[in-house]
């Protein structure tokens, strides 16, 4: 008989009503609102989900619960969905993966008749030989043993992120984790309980486990506590929802479809229960080798008969709760073989017993015979246990579909694990137990080694109490637990009975059986964490949930040592695989727009972004060399515009205002007169350059300083540092985004601002580095008179809400001179052909200012300053020096050196270029490079390599190296008298 | 993600905070190179409780904390002049 579907039956988790149709590998199947893709292909006789990762095997569900990657199948572009817990869709798509053909013909699973080629560790040892045999394998290695395809042209879907806060927070909602939310949420009215449930559904193992032989008790245990915390207004439940992790201070990820809650706890109660554990033996990797558990899962949830005629091996009372639902489900019971010495005494296996089912002591299922295609099961072999791992040699042979294993229980401790908190094994129940606990965390249910109801739901609650009491909550008495936790030892010690043919799998996932694990220890790989990584243990999709106890057994065997001593692998987040869409989520950049930023759109330009700033690049054209050439010949010759509100702004105010600037900058500023402007540099400790900038001074007391548009915020961090320990009478305000600010340059400049404000601007009333207060068109502006592009200029800082009324006078007074605005490449041409850095391009993290010959910049008879000592540290010691150069002919094609070339001497790098540009001005190409002290002086040659490849596409062409020789030429390039700060003198 | 109990702001994401290594004295101008140098480069990186200057980004502020290493538990925090106040202003 295959499987089928059962008659309904309450507790169900179908909607029969909604009957729906979908696809799997090229077949349509059909199911029901509320099944998963297991249960759905189940239903319609469809065992074989998948193909296993390295043999081929074929493999169908063993937890019905997700724990292992047999269920794992491809929807579009979604890889390794785990059919086991996907609710089915009408319509859908499911595709096979890791299958070459179709599943039931894959090509492939000729890979299982050479399992002895693929040893463990193969990877480390096949392939290698000879030299680059790799190169030739991988592809083929890796199509092979993938797990499902990524295509990685798929769209970013939606993802979000939300922020949470819960007082406690219960992982688990079944009994111990409902129980547990109940009884904090009573402590008080205004504790917030946030109650995490992987499934879509509260209630646990109460959806599907059996307590009782009548059966009656789990089903009313559940109406009971879902009622109860459906009716509680102080839990909020998320269902279907992950707690991938633990992070410190209780702050913990729960992933709910695309979204992911970031919650902080104030507490944790762990119910997150426990993963039923597989019984190793020959062919125990068959579709139709299932857990009591998953058996328990297709019956009570989804209304499947899960096989025909089945073979039970077991050894707790939960392979006998499992044999009574499937001969309430119509399934045969062709044999119970007891992995203990003795039929046990309780109420469920009489109740077994009395169904006639034969049921064996001391026995185990030792190998299930396949049938001809070897993916169906047709007998189970049954030998009398005669020690640990071993079997008699007389088989009893009973025909059989299904093989339902019911050998133990492990922990699903992850969150504990996170947190730091430890599981040792009890070596007289075989089970892992939860050990010393993490502040603040409390464990209850399965998940603490409790399996009897009446005890889960009263350690449940006291783990609920004893939470709110962490988070600061009381008003109840602790609530007591009476009864004991019944029979303990739910394990038993060695499920493995290893086969001398092998396919005894302990891992199925990687494909590993027990002699591939003791090959491992035998190799060298002695310890558990080099065993795991020489073996792949616990590696694959489920991270040794089936595997590692088995795995740890079995170490400590082949050591000689104790399953303490061999300890456990680290465990750490996350807990199940999390998409990389959710830790994306929306993917928020921030983006700072100036008050300028639409005049700038209007004009054609092109922005580019400088960190969060958008500035505009250059305006208009598609060539832009020749844009940026016109631009900076307009300045030159006309006038132009330029914004400049990205610029740093910080205003220091206070008595102490001077003592601030001359602790923090390397120049001189107590003697700087009010109005004026004067050139700043900061370094850091070391002496290294990391701003600079302009500071005006306003007032006695007042100085409004500008630095770089990237650095003005580690520079205002860096001055309140000092300033929380100097305690000097400042204070000192980043004010960049409260300031924009335009720079209008060129010989026509003063000619367009006359028109525009009753400030005088004549060269005797505003100076070059002169500072006013004034209206411009009306707006109340600071107008510093700076050259950086070597003309005639101001700077106009105007308050941000201004600026675009700001920018609108000047272009309209500018009309008549045909003024044009220019974007930031053609201001960083200006710049170079005037010689000034750009700090963090021409300098880098080590840069001085004595290598960027900058010694004016330097106090000389202050006794401190930030970064002083070092300077005069390495005075005697400078190792490079940033210089002018030209290059004296282009090479053949014509190719100039870029930043970041090398400059090399005699085949060693003693430098390298930073800036360089042809100069339409000067008809010249420019730049500034690093150079050895001894190449710094005017008239010194060197050469700078250009090309020492091609890159085209993913091939590299080597080339022969080309160099171009450069010339030290002394700065600045242009007008190095200053004479265009006044072209009326010097004539444009 | 830790949280760091700020003495202006409250409990906070250690995310909106940035270190600014060991509370150090700075040496007096006139010392020699070997006590300069190893204010400039040389950490402490003590295991155990240290004293961290810290700063809460979004609002721009600067206080002291002290943290045991080992345990990564944050003990005390001071705002900047009360610690100043408490055991002797840097320079």
């Amino acid at each position: 008989m295959i499987p089928g579907r059962l008659p309904s039956s309450p507790g169900q988790l179908i909607d029969r009503s909604r009957p729906l149709a979908f696809t799997f590998d090229g077949r349509r199947h059909e199911g029901y609102a509320g099944d998963t893709i297991t249960s759905a292909l189940l239903a319609a006789g469809v065992r074989v989900l998948s193909r296993s990762f390295k043999y081929h095997r074929p493999r169908g569900t063993l937890s019905a619960a997700g724990h292992d990657a047999n269920s794992f199948v491809q929807i579009g572009d979604e890889p390794n969905v785990a059919a086991d817990s996907r609710l089915v869709e009408d319509g859908m798509v499911v595709e096979a993966q890791n299958v070459f053909g179709s599943l039931d013909n894959d090509r492939a699973r000729l890979l299982g008749h050479f399992g002895r080629f693929l040893p463990v560790g193969f990877y480390y040892k096949t392939f290698y030989r000879p030299k680059g045999a790799w190169k030739v394998w991988e592809p083929v290695v890796r199509r092979l043993a993938g797990l499902g395809t990524v295509n990685p042209s798929t769209p970013h879907g939606y993802y979000d992120k939300q922020y949470l806060w819960a007082d406690v927070v219960v992982v688990g909602g079944g009994p111990a984790g409902m129980a547990a939310a109940l009884e904090a949420a009573a402590v008080s009215r205004a504790i917030e309980v946030l109650l995490v449930e992987e499934n879509p559904q509260l209630g646990g193992s109460l959806t599907y486990a059996r307590f009782d032989a009548e059966g009656e008790r789990a089903a009313r245990e559940r109406k009971s506590l879902v009622a109860a915390v459906e009716g509680c207004d102080n839990i909020r439940v998320l269902a279907g929802a992950v707690a991938n992790g633990w992070f410190t201070d209780h702050f913990i990820p729960v992933i709910q479809g695309n979204r992911m809650f970031k919650v902080r706890a104030g507490s944790v109660v762990v119910a997150t229960g426990s993963w039923e554990q597989p019984l190793v033996f020959r062919n125990n990797d068959l579709p139709g080798v299932m857990y009591g558990s998953a058996v328990q899962r297709l019956i009570n949830r989804y209304g499947v008969r899960p096989g025909g005629r089945a073979v039970i091996a077991t050894a707790n009372a939960d392979g006998y709760a499992t044999a009574l639902d499937l001969i309430g489900a119509g399934v045969d019971i062709a044999a119970v073989a007891e992995l203990g010495p003795h039929v046990p005494r309780h109420d469920l296996a009489a109740a077994v017993s009395d169904h006639g089912v034969p049921i064996m002591p001391r026995s185990t299922v030792v190998e299930a015979e396949a049938g001809p295609w070897k993916d169906t099961i047709e007998a189970a072999r049954i030998a009398e246990i005669t020690g640990p791992g071993t079997t008699a040699a007389r088989h009893e042979v009973h025909d059989c579909d299904t093989i339902v294993t019911s050998v133990g229980w492990q922990p699903a401790a992850n969150l504990v694990w996170h947190a730091g908190g430890r599981t040792p094994y009890n070596e007289t129940t075989s089970m892992l137990e939860i050990g010393k606990m993490p502040e603040g965390m409390h464990a209850a249910g399965s998940v603490a080694g409790c399996f009897r109801i009446d005890t889960v739901i009263e350690e449940g609650r006291r783990a609920g109490w004893l939470a709110a009491r962490d988070a600061g909550f009381n008003g109840t008495a602790m609530p007591v637990v009476r009864n004991d936790r019944g029979e303990t030892g739910q394990n038993h010690p060695w499920p493995m009975f290893e086969h001398p043919k092998g396919r005894d799998f302990v891992d199925f996932d990687e494909d590993l059986q027990v002699h591939d694990l003791k090959d491992a220890v035998s190799e060298g790989y002695t310890h558990i964490e080099l065993m795991k990584r020489f073996s792949t243990c616990g590696m694959g999709p489920s991270q040794g949930r089936h595997s590692w106890l088995n795995a740890i057994r079995l170490n400590a065997r082949e050591n000689g040592i104790s399953v303490n001593e061999a300890g456990m692998t680290t465990q750490r987040p996350p807990y199940t695989a999390e998409k990389l869409g959710v830790l994306a989520g929306r993917s928020f950049e921030p983006e700072r727009l100036t008050a300028m930023h639409w005049r700038h759109v209007e004009a054609g330009a092109r922005m580019m972004q400088a960190g969060a700033w958008y500035r505009p690049e250059h305006y208009g054209g598609d060539d832009r060399d020749a844009v940026i050439e016109a631009e900076s010949r307009h300045v030159r010759e006309k006038v132009g515009l330029i914004d400049v509100s990205t610029l740093g702004g910080l205003e220091i105010r206070g008595p102490d205002a001077a003592d601030m600037m001359e602790r923090m900058y390397t120049w001189a500023y107590r003697k700087q007169l009010v109005g004026r402007a004067r050139y700043t540099l900061m370094t850091d400790m070391t002496g290294v350059i990391t701003d600079d900038g302009v500071a005006c001074r306003l007032h006695e007391n007042h100085y409004y300083v500008t630095a770089t548009t990237s650095g003005v915020d580690g520079v205002y961090r860096e001055m309140l540092f000092w300033n929380a320990q100097w305690r000097l009478r400042v204070d000192i305000t980043n004010v960049t985004g409260a300031w924009c600010g335009v720079n209008i340059a060129g010989p026509r400049s003063r000619a367009v601002l006359t028109r525009l404000t009753d400030e005088k601007l004549d060269a005797g009333s505003f100076p070059y580095m002169a500072v006013r207060r004034a209206n411009v068109a009306g707006i109340p502006c600071r107008l510093l008179r700076v050259g950086f592009v070597g003309e005639l200029g101001y700077e106009i800082h105007c308050p941000a809400h201004s600026g675009e009324a700001l920018w609108d006078a000047l272009m309209e007074a500018g009309r008549e001179h045909n003024i044009r605005p220019f974007g930031v490449e053609c201001q960083r041409l200006l710049r170079l052909e005037k010689g000034h850095i750009i700090v963090s391009q021409d300098t880098d993290g080590l840069t001085n200012p004595l290598e960027a010959d900058m010694d004016w910049a330097l106090a000389k008879k202050r006794p401190f300053f930030i970064g002083k000592r070092s300077i005069d540290i390495q005075r005697h010691n400078v190792q490079r020096k940033l210089v002018g150069f030209e290059i004296e002919s282009r090479v053949g094609d014509g190719s100039i050196p870029r930043e970041c070339h090398l400059v090399i001497r005699d085949g060693d790098i003693t430098g390298r270029v930073t800036s360089c540009s042809y100069s339409p001005t000067l008809d010249k190409v420019i730049g500034l490079a690093y150079v050895a002290p001894d190449q710094a002086e005017p008239g010194s040659t060197f050469q700078v390599r250009i090309n020492s490849g091609d890159v085209n596409g993913r091939r590299v062409r080597i080339t022969p190296d080309t160099y171009v020789a450069c010339r030290v030429v002394p700065l600045p390039f242009y007008d190095p008298e200053n004479a265009r700060q006044e072209p009326g003198n010097a004539g444009p | 993600m830790k949280i760091m109990p700020c003495p202006l702001n409250g409990p906070r994401n250690i995310s909106e905070f940035a270190c600014g290594g060991e509370v150090e004295h700075l040496p007096p101008p006139d010392c020699d190179h070997a006590a300069w140098i190893d204010y400039v480069y040389l950490e402490n990186n003590t295991a155990g409780i240290v004293r961290e200057w810290w700063y809460h980004t979004p609002t721009a502020y600067w206080f002291v904390a002290e943290r045991d290493t080992r345990t990564d538990e944050i003990l005390r925090t001071w705002p900047a002049g009360e610690f100043l106040a408490e055991f002797g202003e840097g320079r």
